[in-house]
Formats: C-alpha cells, structure tokens, sequence
C-alpha cells in the first residue's frame, strides 16, 4: 500500500506528516513500561476466584483453608467492599463480587493476595465455595418473551429500543429478506488485563497504575466502591497493550485496590489469558432478521427489521450497542421508510460490551448481505444498487437526523472499485509454468486445497459509523498547554493504547505555536477528563482540546509579542517557527519570543448537544458519521470449506489525514479484525461454559491470514471536525466482514451455479462445504 | 514460593537466580527475577511469540521454556540487541515504518525478525509472512511490518553492495 503523496513543503512533526512515534524506540527496545511491567518494593501478587457456573446460588464460602497457607496475606468476598457494591459504565449492576448468585461462568467471588503468582493459584483452590445451580438463561428470545424469572433485579430486558419512520406500510416493487447472525468475538488485545495499587500511607487513598481506555470513569466506580473522595483516588495509565473496547469496563480495577487499601501495601494484578476471556467484556452476538422493501430499479423503499442482541449477565453499554445496531439499519444509504425494533437481553452469558465497531458491526453484516440480494433481484450489480441508494451530505436518517457531515459515500464506492485487483492468479499459482505456491492456497501450507480447484470471488461492504458517544451525552475532553521558551508542553488524561494520540497531539502543538520540541506530560487524572479511548473520538475530541488549549497559549503569545512590538495581537500569525506581522515585517522566532514568558491554558472540548431517542426512535441522537468502502477479493476451495482472504482495497472517508502513516496502521488493523469476524473469530459457550478461551483455539488472523490492503484516504475536511479530520479506527473493521463474506457467497455461486447463503460468521468449513 | 538457586547466562551476563519456584518459566524469571521485562506474556502457551527470546540461538517462546532448563545455555533477550537509545536496523525501521501501534508484540517480533533476516539475507513476502506467522500482532494487520523487514533487508543490501 502506498501512503497517499503529500506535499513536500509541510514542516517536518506538524500536522499532515508522519513524524515517528515518541515511545516508539522505546516499545522496539523492550523498555517501555506496560502496566503489566509495573511493579514495587514490597509488592504482593492478587488473584480472583470467579464462577465455574452461569447461574447458581452461593450457599457458603469458606476461606479458612486459604488463609492458612504459608504466604498468604489477604482473602476478601463480598463482605469486605467498603462502598457500593456494585459498578457500570452506564447502570451499576455488576457486583465487584458476587454475594448471593452468580450469573456467568467467570464472575468474580472472592480475591486474594500472597507473595507469589502460585501461591495465590493455591489459595484460590482452597476456598471452598458451596452453589446451588440454578436454571440457566442461555437463549436471548426466552428473556424477550419475559417468560422466564428474572435473573437479575433490573430484569432480563436491557433495553427495547424501537425506530418508526415515514410510512410503516409503504411497500416496493422487490422484497428481499434474510436472518443473519454473528458469533461473540473477543477483543483480544496483547496486552493482558494488569494493575498495581498502592495505598497511601494511613490508607486514605490509593494510586492505581491501570491499562484502561477511560481513567476518569474508572475512577468514578472504583472510588464509589471504595467508599472514598475521587480526590482520594488517583489513576495513572499504565502501558496499555491493544484495547479495543475491552478495557472500557472495569475488570480488576477493584480487586486490586481493595487488596492494596486492606494490607497497605503494593498489590499487582494480572490476569492470564484464559482469565482475561472470562475478565472483560465481548462483542454481541446478535441475530437480525431484516426485509428491504426497492423499487425495481433497487431504490430502497422501507426497512424493516428485528435485531436481538445478547448483552450477557450484566449490561455494561448494552443499550448504547443497542443504539448504534438500530439507527445504522439502514447502511450507509438513503432510506424513507424504516420499522426497526431491537432488543438487548439479559442472559447467563459472559458479559457484552464494547468492541470495535459497538452496533454498527452487526448491523452492517446484516444489511449488507440485504444489499447484494437486492442487487441480484433488480438485476444490478454490487457497486450499482450501492452507488444507486448512497447517502449524501443533507440526507435524513431514519431516525429523522439529517447528516450534516462530509458524506462522500458514493466516493468511496467509486475509488474502491477503481482500486487495482491482485496481481496473483487464482490459486496462487505461479510462473508460465504453473507451478503451485502453497503458501497462497486456501489452506496454506496444510496442502489440503487441490489448486484446480480453487475459486475466486469478489464481494463488497460499505459502512456508516457514528463518531464520538450519543444521546445527549457530553463526553468532553481537557487538554493543558504550557508555552516557555520555545517548548510546549502538553497534558491530558486520554488513553493512548496504542492508536498514536501522543504523536497528533504533539502534531497538532507544533503547527499551531510554530515549536519543534514538545512535551508531552504523564497521562493520569491530575486534570480533567478525556473521555474514553473509544468510539473514533479521540482525534476529534482530545485533538479538538489540544488545538484549543494550543490556541489560547497562541493568543497569549500574540499579545505579548504586540504589546512588545507595538502591533495589534489580531495582525500576529505563526509561519514556520516564527511570529509574524501579516501587515508588516516583523519576524520573531517563537523561541526567543516565549524565553521570558510562562503561559499555562487549560481548555475542555465539548461537541454539540445530542438528544435520547424517544420512542420511536427518532431524534439527532448521534454527533457525526464517517464512512468508507471495502471490495474483498477471496480464494475458496468449495470442496473442503478453505478460504484464503486475496486482498482488501479500501477507500475511507477520513476528514483530514493528520498523519497518515496512523490512517493506513488503522485501517489495516482494523480490517484485520473484520477479517478476523468473517471467517475465524468467535467465543464458543456451551451451556454458558466457554470452550475455547485460549489462542490456541480462539483463532487469530495471523501474517498468513492477512492479505495486502491497497488503501485510497479521501480527504474532505470536515468543517465539523475541530481539525477536519474523522475518526478512523472504527470504519475499517465494520464493512470489511460483509466485504469477505460477500466474496465467499461470489466464489460458491461460480463454483456450482447455486451458491451458499452465508448468513452466519465466523463462515467455518462446514458452512461452505457441507 | 522459593528454594532453588541456579545461573542463567542472559545477554552475556551471568545472572543469579536466588530462591525461585522450579514450576517458573524462563520467561517469569526474566521478568520478574532478573527485571529483563522486554519479552512479553500474552497467551503462555506458545501461541502469539511475544515472549520470543533467543536460548542457544534459536528462537523460543520463553513461556514454554522452564528456567531451571535454560541453566548453562546463552540467552539473548530484547534487551541484548542494543543499548538503550541506540536502536538496530530492525528496531529503527519498525518506528520508522510505523510497524508499532501498542508495541506489546513488538519486542518479540524484532527477536522473530533478527532471526529471520540473520538465516535468509532477502526473504520474499511469503517467506516473511511465513515465518513471522507465530508472531500474533492484533493493532497493525501486519502491513506496516511487513514493510520494516522488506526495508531492513534493502538497506542491508545497500551495505552489502557498498565497494570496500
């Protein structure tokens, strides 16, 4: 993939380059201090004891035998919470620990400290905790039909959330319909889940070095379940290895601390893999039935559909997934008339929450697989009925907001198709000769496609996401910048997890003060929030503050330089690293004009207002949108069920590139996880009870499993957007799974005339060959 | 948690290990014993590579390896490569290509790819996708780092080429 050209005058570090990371020597070198490297003198090992159950009553717990062995320090239930008892991104229903029933295989009962990772497996052993096993709720329409008892007193319903519009009865000429389901996927970041909490001395506080999206939120929970001041409770980012969604909500945040504040003294959590599965929440699965209503030349008419989500046992940001999924029914595409009803349920599953895409992705797999089987009753083909049915700047969705957004959808198909296809044969066969390279074969090297035959495929998806969080709320975002002496130092509290917020904001502090050294200070909450690492918003909300903050310091220098100099501050611009008059010939560099002054501003930046959808599902209840294209090409031997992604070719609406070496290493990441939920990822429960929490069987697209991506940015500033520029990490995981699947349905179709319909992913062998 | 005493030989050193569990790995001991943290636990069980150190010269997965096992035989971790601040070849063109997104796969994929680039001088695509593929990256999709070896090995020719 070729980064898009950019003009060779921009100033090395600012805003439209591609400077080199700041903690990037340090994370190749092996120094950089992930949360899970942190530790301290005289620091203890946590561990917690969860569930082996998905439902069932806790009679007794008995510690006895785990306090008397050697090395252990601390054993803590339920009793020994000191403030509320339970936590939540949205409501606050998950115990820290269970007291009285457990509602998921993997919920935490007790935790302990001890003087080694093995010790602390031996005390989890030996507390003796008696269930009585209660029926479990596993299918997601049994808690819809509101048949079964409540499994949890907030009811088995999260959230019903409905979307009417236009005319409910309006009818087309074409009708297609389609059930289509998706598995849970799993975050599965690299990094595990770890912590180290150390009490103030006196024990009226505690620092908590945490991998976490959002330390403020964490610290709202965590200091209510502490039963202390937030003042008291002071969070420090740790190293944060991948996130995904999966650290939104609070895994062992608690636990530690608790540990910590009962011993005063260091504890240090971490969790294993196989723990980290049960530990953090998951995507939704979800089932979406859905009818698309056309015209006969494939306009669409009406939607309508039901879309059921599993929100497992406790709600973490169930209703917001909700959301997403129902007012992104429509796609990316113009849509008068919509019934959409969807529900998010409770069951004895593991909790669900945010990843990746949050709503959107189901959503898109559904009426995506509906675009192509309206292409194919008009008679169209795939880029046709999209390009016939995209949505413009100014149109109205379904829940009656117009998208006051740069909308370029219709790009977005039009430089995707033109998007080179793959050079390499079908088969991967290479050379005039013939010759096999087994690598490139569905199967690789297991040698089990036969290469005649092998077929190709071609298929499309196209998204819509919104940007930032929704329905009224105000998730703002601070930045500090202090100006001395030609350096700028730069503090917020956003979760860098790897995305490369630390290089757009030191970006966006170099083009707008006109310095070259920038400082970034620690991400901690010694000041105002960010808001959460998520939801595409970082690079508008943090790098909307930072601009902000960066532009109040700027005003401060221009004053000063024109109180000097006897000029208006108004007629002051920064070129290069200089202030200059517009209206005259005064040049100062910034160095020398910033030697003598101190300038410290603190800016917060909110985004307009949105609104709760009412109950009809209509209101401006999202902030903005992006989009983008994917065309998957895809090799699939029929026979055995194999399939080998050949390429992706991506065109994405992305505002502005900041830095667009991040954009291609967003969207590159990103389709590999839409890859990933097309054809291998997915938590497999059985009877509540995870069968494959481990990398050995939760399989992960590897360098083989990845294709090349050949990428186009498109570049329309959103006026919008503080910088113009979207968010971009969420786009490219949400239409490259229709895009694959899509392909694979194109490849059957070739091989035998009939096809498969592919309505379920992960696609597995036996989907396509049997 | 304690009672056996070994010596492991780490990045040319000899290194005490005092009153360990025999059930630890070599990679526990790195970390948590001897304050070596680069290589990385992320499934312990050999799956994803980013606790790939070098044990007599091939590349291991140091959660599989025990550490009492390891006595006797050189150990090169992440941080034998180079001196703080003075990257190699392989670690700079990672930042440079933007192969590092949250870096926890990072220092062992540069072991993986040190490996690599030492056995196959030019390796073709298919031969670093191969041979990186116990290597599991989860932010970058791979691209970008595909791009740091295929450049580590052109400016490596360009050395090689150089007229003496």
């Amino acid at each position: 993939m070729t980064v898009t050209d950019r003009p060779a005058d921009i100033r090395p570090g600012t805003i439209g380059s591609s400077p080199p990371r700041p903690d990037g020597v340090a994370k190749v070198q092996g120094s950089f201090e992930f949360s899970s490297d942190i530790s301290a003198d005289g620091c203890l090992w946590g561990a917690t004891l969860r569930s082996p159950h998905p439902h069932a009553r806790i009679v007794s717990i008995d510690l006895a035998a785990a306090w008397q062995l050697d090395g252990v320090s601390a054993v803590i239930t339920a009793e020994d919470v000191p403030g509320e008892m339970n936590y939540g991104l949205i409501s606050q229903d998950q115990p820290v620990f269970a007291s009285d029933v457990v509602r998921y295989v993997g919920e935490p009962v007790a935790a302990v400290a001890a003087d080694h990772p093995e010790t602390c497996r031996r005390a989890l052993d030996a507390i003796v905790v008696e269930y009585e096993l209660l029926d479990a709720l596993l299918d997601p329409e049994v808690a819809i039909a509101g048949d079964a008892a409540p499994i949890h007193p907030d009811g088995n319903v999260i959230r019903h959330q409905r979307v009417l519009s236009g005319d409910p009865d309006a009818v087309g000429d074409v009708v297609v319909e389609g059930t289509y389901e998706l598995g849970m996927q799993d975050q599965a970041f690299l990094g595990l889940e770890a912590a180290l909490a150390i009490p103030d001395s006196g024990g009226g506080g505690v620092e908590l070095h945490v991998a976490t999206q959002w330390l403020h939120e964490d610290r709202r929970q965590l200091a209510a379940c502490l039963a202390m001041d937030e003042s008291a409770v002071r969070l420090v980012l740790g190293g944060v290895g991948g996130a995904f969604g999966a650290r939104e909500d609070i895994s062992l945040q608690v636990h530690c601390c608790l540990l910590a504040l009962r011993l005063g003294r260091p504890v240090r959590m971490a969790y294993s893999r196989a723990e980290s599965f049960l530990g953090h929440v998951h995507r939704h699965p979800a089932k979406i039935w859905i009818r698309h209503h056309a015209t006969s030349g494939g306009e669409i008419v009406k939607i309508e559909a039901r879309m059921v989500f599993d929100g497992g046992a406790y709600a973490s940001t169930s209703s917001a997934v909700l959301v997403n999924a129902v007012t992104m029914a429509q796609g990316p595409y113009r849509c008068p008339n919509a019934v959409v009803d969807g529900w998010a349920v409770r069951t004895n599953h593991l909790p669900c929450g945010a990843m990746r895409g949050f709503g959107a992705v189901q959503a898109c797999f559904a009426q995506e697989s509906q675009m192509d089987k309206l292409a194919e009753a008009c008679g169209l083909d795939a880029v046709e009925v999209r390009l016939r049915n995209a949505m413009r700047t100014g149109d109205v969705l379904i829940t009656g907001q117009p998208v006051l957004n740069v909308a370029p959808v219709e790009r977005c198909i039009r430089e995707t198709d033109a998007l080179p296809l793959p050079d390499e044969p079908v088969g991967g066969t290479v050379g005039a000769d013939g010759a096999v390279d087994v690598m490139k074969l569905p199967g690789g090297a297991g040698l089990t496609a036969d290469a005649g035959d092998v077929v190709r495929g071609i298929g499309w998806g196209v998204s819509i996401k919104n940007l930032m969080y929704s329905e009224g709320f105000d998730d703002y975002a601070t930045a500090r910048c202090r100006l001395h002496g030609g350096v700028a130092t730069i503090k917020f509290a956003t979760a860098e997890v790897g995305q490369g917020f630390v290089m757009i904001a030191a970006q966006i502090a170099r083009t707008i003060l006109g310095v070259d050294d920038v400082r970034l200070d620690p991400i901690d909450t010694q000041i105002g929030s960010a808001g959460s690492t998520s939801a595409s918003r970082q690079t508008w909300m943090s790098g909307g503050a930072v601009d902000a903050a960066c532009r109040a310091a700027r005003e401060r220098l221009f004053e000063a330089v024109g109180a000097a100099h006897g000029l208006e501050p108004v007629q002051l611009a920064i070129d290069g690293t200089d202030v200059v008059d517009t209206m005259g010939d005064l040049r100062v560099p910034v160095v020398d004009a910033t030697a003598d002054l101190e300038i410290d501003e603190t800016v917060e930046y909110h985004h307009p207002q949105t609104v709760h959808l009412d109950e009809n599902g209509q209101g401006n209840c999202h902030t903005a949108f992006a989009f983008v294209a994917h065309r998957a090409v895809v090799d699939v031997d029929p026979e055995l069920g194999l399939v080998k992604v050949v390429q992706i070719a991506t065109a994405q609406d992305v505002g502005r590139a900041l830095n667009p070496l991040s954009v291609i290493g967003q969207i590159e990441g990103g389709i590999a996880q839409g890859l990933g939920l097309a054809v291998m990822e997915e938590i497999i429960q059985v009877d509540g009870v995870i069968r494959n929490g481990n990398f050995t069987d939760y399989l992960l697209p590897t360098f083989l499993d990845m294709p090349p991506v050949v990428a186009t940015l498109i570049e329309e500033p959103d006026p919008h957007a503080p910088l113009g520029a979207k968010g971009v990490g969420e786009p490219p995981t949400i239409s490259s799974t229709p895009a694959i699947v899509a392909a694979i349905r194109d490849a059957l179709r070739q091989a035998d005339g009939v096809g498969k319909p592919l309505s379920r992913v992960p696609v597995r062998p036996s989907d396509i060959c049997l | 948690m304690s009672g056996e005493h070994f010596t492991l030989h780490v990045n040319g050193v000899d290194r005490e290990v005092r009153d360990s569990w025999l059930g630890e790995s070599l990679l526990d001991v790195l970390r948590d014993r001897l304050g070596l943290v680069g290589a990385k636990g992320a499934c312990e069980q050999g799956e994803c590579g980013s606790c790939s150190v070098l044990v007599d010269d091939n590349l291991v997965c140091s959660c599989l390896v025990m550490a009492a096992a390891a006595v006797g035989r050189p150990i090169i971790t992440v941080e034998g490569l180079s001196d703080p601040g003075l990257p190699t070849d392989v670690q700079q063109l990672f930042v440079d290509a933007g192969a590092v997104q949250c870096g926890f796969c990072t220092p062992g994929l540069v072991m993986a790819v040190h490996d690599l680039l030492d056995r196959v001088v030019e390796p073709t695509e298919t031969e670093i996708r191969e041979e990186l593929a116990g290597n599991v990256c989860r932010c970058t999709g791979y691209g970008r780092i595909i791009e740091a070896v295929q450049r580590v090995a052109v400016s490596r020719r360009a050395d090689r080429e150089v007229p003496r």
